[in-house]
This record gives C-alpha cells, structure tokens and sequence, in this order.
C-alpha cells in the first residue's frame, strides 16, 4: 500500500491515490493533493465542494454521486464541472482524503 | 499504445427506453472519469432530443425477450406505459436522473450533444423540434472528425 506525505505527514493511500483512512486527512492537505490533480488554487467554491464531500460520507459512509453534488452542494454541475474539469465526484473525493465514490451515475 | 480512454463519442440510433439509457450513462460516466465525450443521435434515437418526445421515451415491451412478457401482453394497450412507469421509479431510488434531466446534466458536465443532419431530414425536424442541448445537427463526416483519435461506441 503506498504512503504519501502531505502537509509534512505520511498518509496510506491506495493505488489510485485515494485514502484508505479519512481521518488521517487535514484540510491543510488538500492544497497540496489539489495540486497533485491539477488544480493550482482551493477557491472558495472548491471548498464548499470538500466540505460537502466530507460532511456526506460522514453521513453516510459514501461520497456523493455528481448528480447530488449537483443538486444539494450549492454548486451547480455546469461549475463543478469548471472547478474538478477531470471529473468533479471523483477528484474531489480525492482532495477531501474519502474514499472514491463508486457509483454509475 | 495508451492504456487509458481519453475521448468517447457515443452513437445512439434507438428510441426505446433500455436502448437509449445505456447510452447516456456511458456518457455521463466518461465526463464524471474526466473523459471527454460527445453524443451524436441518430435515426428513433432523435426522440432523446426532441422537445415533445423527449418525455415520453417507453420501454420496448413487444419484441423484447429480456423482459420476459408473453408478447401478446406486452402488445396490450398501456402495457409499455406501466412498464415504463415501474421502471422509472426504480431508477429515481437509484438516483437515476429521468431522461430530460439526464441529458441537460449530460450536457453541464461539457459532453457534446449533436443531431445527425440525415434523420434530421428524413423525419423533416428542424433545430426549432430539438431540445436547446443540442450544439449542432451534423452530418456522418462532421461526427466522425468530431469522434477522431477516440473510441466510437454505437448503441
């Protein structure tokens, strides 16, 4: 299982990047994961999208499919699209340090 | 030889229900995965995007085995409209969007969305009959430039 360090601590991920413990995740890691995928700067938007994603698998052990992030993160699908251009559920899974949602939708 | 997809362009020549999900989900999966893609409909696939079919896309419940209906009752007035109905709320529980709501998503997540200009004619529509998704009707040597150094799916 590969180990990464972010924000100066080492986090077990799996091998496509993912975390296979969300509570090792800081929000001082994000940036630096958010890089790693592509995206330069954490705007406010951005955040409002981590935050979702870690409040929801919280909630329900999952994160959320686009279409939920589309209609209950204040974050419509047209600029999630914008903010995550490779792919909005599953790189912001990513960033938030929870698991890759899986889901065909 | 690169072992990743990077473009999809998706053909979508039926009008039935299970002919026509399938399709887009493919579509809506290869933005969500951060490839892109384009859907080009062509032929019954036209209802998709036509503004007074699109909502009423049915399941095909005669010549269809896989339902397992004896044909004759799948023939019966209403049978395909209550198949359809049964089937549209098993997907709502799955988050599945409706097919009207599935292609304006589709299309937010940047896929593209094209008319073929030869069903366009045989069936005498103009763009005014297409849903505002629609970026353009196209012809066969359009798509296929459109579709170049990708992979072409035809449902």
């Amino acid at each position: 299982m590969p180990v990464v360090t972010y924000a100066g601590t080492e986090v077990k991920v799996n091998d496509e990047g993912f975390f296979e413990d969300p509570g090792q995740w800081t929000e001082a890691m994000a940036p630096e994961i958010a890089r790693a995928q592509g995206i330069e700067e954490l705007t406010e938007p951005h955040w409002q999208v981590i935050k979702f994603m870690r409040t929801e698998y919280a909630e329900k052990g999952t994160g959320p499919t686009v279409r939920v992030l589309g209609k209950t993160s204040g974050v419509t699908v047209k600029e999630l699209y914008q903010l995550f251009p490779k792919g909005p559920a599953k790189i912001a899974a990513k960033i938030a340090g929870i698991p890759k949602p899986r889901g065909c939708i | 030889m690169s072992d990743t997809i990077e473009k999809v362009s998706i053909i979508v020549s039926k009008g039935s229900l299970e002919g026509v999900y399938p399709a887009l989900i493919m579509a809506n999966g290869a933005r969500a995965e951060g490839i892109d893609a384009n859907l080009f409909f062509t032929f019954f696939g036209l209802d998709v995007v036509h503004r007074s079919r699109i909502d009423h896309i049915k399941v095909a419940t005669v010549g269809n085995p896989g339902l397992h209906l004896a044909t004759m009752a799948g023939g019966l007035p209403g049978v395909s409209s209550v198949m359809t109905h049964y089937l549209e709320k098993k997907m709502e529980k799955l988050d599945i969007p409706p097919i009207p709501e599935f292609v304006e998503m589709i299309a937010d997540t940047g896929a593209g969305i094209y008319a073929c200009k030869a069903s366009v004619d045989l069936f005498e529509l103009t763009e005014d009959d297409l849903v505002e998704q629609v970026m353009g009707i196209i012809t066969v040597g359009e798509f296929y430039e459109m579709a170049a150094g990708g992979e072409i799916i035809f449902t």
